[in-house]
């Protein structure tokens, strides 16, 4: 029986070297660029018709347009409005990895951590020029908690600055992490299908529920990274 | 865990930024504008249309308001014309009603006069007619013919006498 973890080797498809570095285009390229034409062609065809009234598939693109714009909203308050194109992207690119890493035989780029890390990362970096932009150094006030007493300010800003710092890894590991342990978890019960014969229907009725539940957490966590990155964006942008 | 294999984090990361970029690029010049687009012309149709309906709502209840206004005043017209017309009724029953009194009491006055007349007449003729038989009875009791001058002027003495 193959090992629950080989479905996240990287297998390189075409073998690029630039110098001495290895950017080889490998199955989890091909399902990040499967994600892009994923998202484009669904969100283009839906549109095509441009209806007043829409159908079944414009209204599935119009909500998820009016899903990501009212989650930024909500959480990311005023003035977050030209980074919608940046939140819904983030929305997109994490949703169709998950979505589409459950497809039997799929590659799900969003279990590594170094893509999870990636996005993470770029949200931090993006997050805190935005917020030295607008504020300045007032933004440093992040980490001091606004009517605090002063004396307990040896205290709480290192506090408040290695929970500042520990956002990206919070954001990637917890990606990377549900997506793995969720395929592990897939992997090792339809395990059990073959290995228990002819009792094999009870681990089968167990892979189909965990199915549900995975595309439930696939949602889910694409969610709760765009909605953490909202609030970020927030803090970044009204500090807190 | 393959996770962690270090080897596979450039093409990665190479391979995150190309296609994350683009799929930015994609939906910030391509797609998102147009569902925005759309979005926002439905908003703005429903908005038209909203106040096309807000108007014509105005437009009938001063529609409304105009008739009942007419019909309030069709309704006080013909209240007043009904109460003349019924005035005129009244006013001219009542003067058919003196006319058919004053005929009915010259009739009754005129039929009175004829009863009278003729029972003055009777009552001449009674007389006549008393001489008649006072005359016949003379004639049977005491066998002596007497004429009507004789008798007459006796018989009325005796009605007078009576009362009669």
């Amino acid at each position: 029986m193959a090992s629950p973890i080989e479905q996240f080797q990287i297998k390189p498809i075409i073998p690029i070297h630039v110098g001495d570095v290895d950017i080889s285009f490998s199955n989890s390229s091909l399902y990040m660029v499967l994600t892009v034409v994923v998202a484009t062609v669904f969100l283009t065809a839906a549109m095509s018709k441009r209806a007043l009234i829409p159908g079944r598939m414009q209204s599935l693109a119009e909500m998820t347009f009016e899903f990501v714009a009212n989650t930024l909203r909500e959480n990311a308050g005023s003035g977050s409005q030209k980074y919608f194109p940046f939140i819904f992207s983030l929305f997109m690119f994490v949703l169709l990895g998950n979505l589409l890493g459950l497809t039997p035989y799929a590659f799900t780029y969003t279990s590594h951590i170094i893509v999870t890390g990636g996005l993470a990362i770029l949200v931090f970096i993006g997050v805190t020029i935005i917020g030295f932009m607008r504020h300045g150094v007032g933004y440093l006030r992040m980490f001091f908690p606004h009517g605090a007493p002063v004396i307990a300010a040896p205290l709480l800003v290192p506090i408040e600055l290695v929970s500042y710092m520990s956002r990206p890894f919070s954001l990637s590991v917890r990606l990377a992490a549900n997506m793995t342990v969720g395929h592990i978890m897939l992997k090792v019960v339809a395990g059990f299908v073959a290995g228990m014969g002819i009792l094999g229907f009870i681990p089968f009725a167990g892979v189909v529920g965990v199915t549900f539940l995975e595309f439930g957490i696939a949602c889910l966590q694409a969610y709760i990274f765009t909605v953490l990155s909202c609030i970020y964006l927030h803090d970044a942008l009204h500090l807190h | 865990m393959p996770h962690f294999d270090a080897t596979s984090f450039p093409s990665q990361l190479f391979w995150l930024a190309v296609s994350f970029i683009t799929l930015y690029l994609l939906m910030a010049k391509l797609v998102l504008p147009r569902i925005g687009d759309i979005l926002e012309e439905r908003q703005r149709r429903i908005t038209d249309d909203l106040d096309m309906a807000e108007r014509l709502k105005a437009e009938t209840e001063a529609a409304i308001a105009v008739y009942e206004k007419a019909l309030a005043e069709a309704r006080a017209a013909a209240t007043a014309e009904i109460n003349r017309v019924m005035e005129a009724n009244a006013a001219e029953a009542a003067a058919r009603h003196a006319e058919t009194d004053a005929l009915l009491a010259a009739k009754i006055a005129e039929s009175e006069e004829r009863i009278h007349a003729a029972r003055r007449e009777a009552l001449a003729e009674v007389n006549g007619i008393a001489t008649d038989v006072a005359q016949a009875i003379v004639a049977r009791v005491a066998e002596v013919e007497t004429d009507a001058e004789t008798i007459a002027p006796v018989v009325t003495a005796v009605a007078k006498e009576r009362g009669l």
